[in-house]
């Protein structure tokens, strides 16, 4: 299946700016319209993770339970051993992080189809500052077993994983982030979960990216036209598709990661340690480096914490010298 | 309540918080993100913490005697760190503008490494009352005298963190804790008797009531009400106090009273003018008295 781009994807001044959390309500509001099991459980949060898209539709199918996320889980939880289609929607600090442990026992655990479906991942999530910046959530989700993980890379793919969520078995995370991204994808781009995309060829290393942050490597491997740089987009986390990218490896010989979370627990650290099994090349984790950051707009924290094109490619071209 | 501040006081606590507002308004118009109607809604409380209650030295946060303000609804701490600013403590005028901006001491949400005199960092809802419970602890055990002030907001009280809080207050007779709850009636996707009602069956006031608490029905922007209660609440033996402070979000601006979608967005410049000009007509009223 051949990657479709959207038109001058590369060109910023061309390429449409949208959040996956847009795209992922857009996507729930189809969902709701096809199959009249699927649920949405908010902790008011709903419109400000654009799933009013859905609600205001489907207020019948709508639950609201207040700012309480444990509370949240544990309704998904019966929902969805009743057989509804529960969509858990917040704050993914909040859905996740607060939440954890009934998010592992009544939905993991039991293995209970449960989507859950956040907005502010990353340090993308901006001027709330760090107790809003998600940067530990795939770490948390990616652990517990059975969990399905996606990450989508924008808009339309955010839209592609909901809609897709709702086809799975057991339980999903969904991690969108707040800001507005570039929509380089397209609705015709194909979506398979549990398959890596691999954007772009290349010998000479091969980068990895989830979220918008694969956007960036997109760019660079343009701007970086001496080397060939091999492309690859993980919109899901789990289960990796570790065959894709040890090939992959196997023919550069050095993979650099590039992911809007903690380098502890994040993509990186996976793939690494998929990687020392299978062929150990030299990893780079390039994310918040274990820290929390500020306050600030995503471009500021982009720019100070090396999240930023510049700053990411820097980090390669540091690691491809090495 | 003459007997604890006279009319000449008071009249200047509520000139205080009209400043206070439009700092609140000045800062979040150079931000250009935050939270407006609860800082508005609860500039009188802080006025009375900062400029009448606490014992504290603006110039020394971290005095071991004062009392500890524990904020819980973190997002509200634009009428924080204007209370601070303008009770003297170490924030400069041009930080003001610096609120939720790249290297700001001031964060979006409350940072304790970062400003002191911030007693906790705060955000994520529902956390400060166990932490206040945590100080009361420390303060019993090491008695000390200084009074824990938590502030919440309604909104976090569907949060159970809170009620396993109230439950463990209660138990162990925490009477050095008060939380003031700004009860606004608003959260973030509407009217909270509409998102999750807290006076459903019994009001706010009487739960708390039945978790063996001492508890005060207020007023949120009447001084002699607001003072009254801090009273009562440092003379409470044996029960912790919980204040519920009835307060209009927004207060003060028209066009943002009692309108939830005020709730996390910020003036624009137009708005922040408009806003301004109508907190100067309350200030200029005020003067006249
Ligand atoms: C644990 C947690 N969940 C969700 C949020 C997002 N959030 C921030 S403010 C808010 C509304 C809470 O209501 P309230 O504090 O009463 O708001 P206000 O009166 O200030 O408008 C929510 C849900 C949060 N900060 N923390
Ligand atoms: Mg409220």
């Amino acid at each position: 299946m051949n990657f479709i781009f959207a038109d001058n994807y590369l060109d910023e001044t061309k390429v449409k700016m949208s959040p996956m959390r847009e795209g992922a309500g857009l996507g729930l509001a189809e969902l709701g319209a096809l199959h009249a099991d699927v649920i949405v459980v908010g902790a008011d949060t709903l419109e400000s993770c654009r799933a009013h898209h859905f609600t205001e539709k489907f207020p019948d199918r709508t639950i609201q339970v207040g700012v309480a996320e444990q509370n949240l889980i544990g309704v998904c939880a019966g929902l969805a051993y009743e057989g509804k289609v529960p969509f858990g929607i917040t704050y993914a600090p909040f859905l996740i992080g607060r939440a954890w442990e009934p998010i592992r026992t009544t939905i993991a655990y039991p293995s209970n189809h449960v989507i859950l479906l956040a907005s502010h991942a990353g340090i993308a999530t901006g001027t709330d500052g760090p107790t809003h910046q998600m940067t530990e959530d795939i770490a948390l989700t990616a652990c517990l077993p059975g969990f399905t993980v996606l990450a989508p890379c924008d808009h339309e793919q955010a839209r592609l994983a909901v809609k897709a969520a709702y086809d799975l078995k057991g339980p999903v995370y969904i991690r969108c982030a707040r800001e507005a991204t570039p929509v380089f994808t397209t609705p015709e781009t194909p979506f398979v979960v549990g398959k890596v995309q691999i954007l772009r060829e290349g010998t000479d290393a091969t980068v990895i990216g989830h979220g918008y942050m694969t956007y960036r490597l997109l760019q660079i491997a343009e701007e970086l036209k001496e080397l060939s740089i091999e492309v690859i987009n993980v919109h899901t986390i789990k289960p990796l598709d570790i065959e894709t990218i040890v090939a992959s490896a196997k023919k550069t010989g050095k993979v650099f990661v590039a992911e809007d979370h903690n380098i502890v627990g994040g993509l990186g650290s996976i793939i690494a340690s998929a990687l020392a099994e299978h062929v150990p090349v030299p990893v780079k984790s390039h994310g918040v480096y274990d820290i929390f950051t500020e306050s600030g707009s995503a471009k500021d924290l982009w720019g100070k914490y090396g999240l930023d094109t510049e700053g990411t490619k820097k980090a390669l071209l540091d690691f491809l010298q090495k | 309540m003459s007997t604890i501040v006279t009319e000449k006081e008071i009249q200047q606590l509520q000139l205080t918080a009209n400043t206070i507002r439009q700092t609140i308004i000045r800062m979040l118009m150079d931000a250009g993100a935050g939270h407006t109607a609860g800082p508005l809604g609860m500039a009188d409380i802080f006025t009375a913490l900062y400029f009448h209650e606490l014992k504290h030295d603006p110039k020394n946060p971290s005095w071991s005697e004062r009392d500890r303000v524990i904020l819980s609804n973190g997002h509200i701490c634009p009428v924080r760190y204007a209370a601070m600013y303008h009770a003297g403590y170490q924030i400069q005028k041009e930080e003001l503008s610096t609120f939720r901006k790249i290297d700001s001491r001031l964060e979006g949400h409350p940072a304790f490494h970062r400003l002191p005199g911030v007693e906790t960092s705060s955000g994520p809802l529902g956390e400060g009352l166990s932490e206040a419970c945590g100080f009361a602890f420390a303060a019993k055990m090491d008695h000390k005298p200084h009074h824990i002030w938590c502030l919440a907001s309604d909104g976090e009280h569907a949060e159970g963190m809170t009620w396993e809080a109230v439950m463990l207050a209660a138990k162990y007779k925490l009477d050095n804790l008060c939380v003031i709850i700004d009860r606004n009636y608003i959260q973030i996707d509407g009217f909270t008797e509409d998102v999750m009602p807290l006076d459903l069956g019994v009001s706010l006031a009487d739960k708390y009531k039945a978790f063996g608490w001492n508890v005060l029905e207020i007023g949120g922007h009447d001084f002699a009400d607001i003072l009254g209660a801090f009273e009562k609440a440092k003379s409470a033996k044996g029960k912790p106090t919980c204040i519920v402070a009835r307060t209009t979000p927004g207060k003060g601006v028209d066009f943002m009273e009692n309108n939830y979608k005020w709730h996390g967005v910020p003036p624009n410049k137009t708005q922040a003018e408009e806003a301004l000009a109508q907190l100067a007509r309350i200030e200029d009223a005020l003067r006249r008295e």
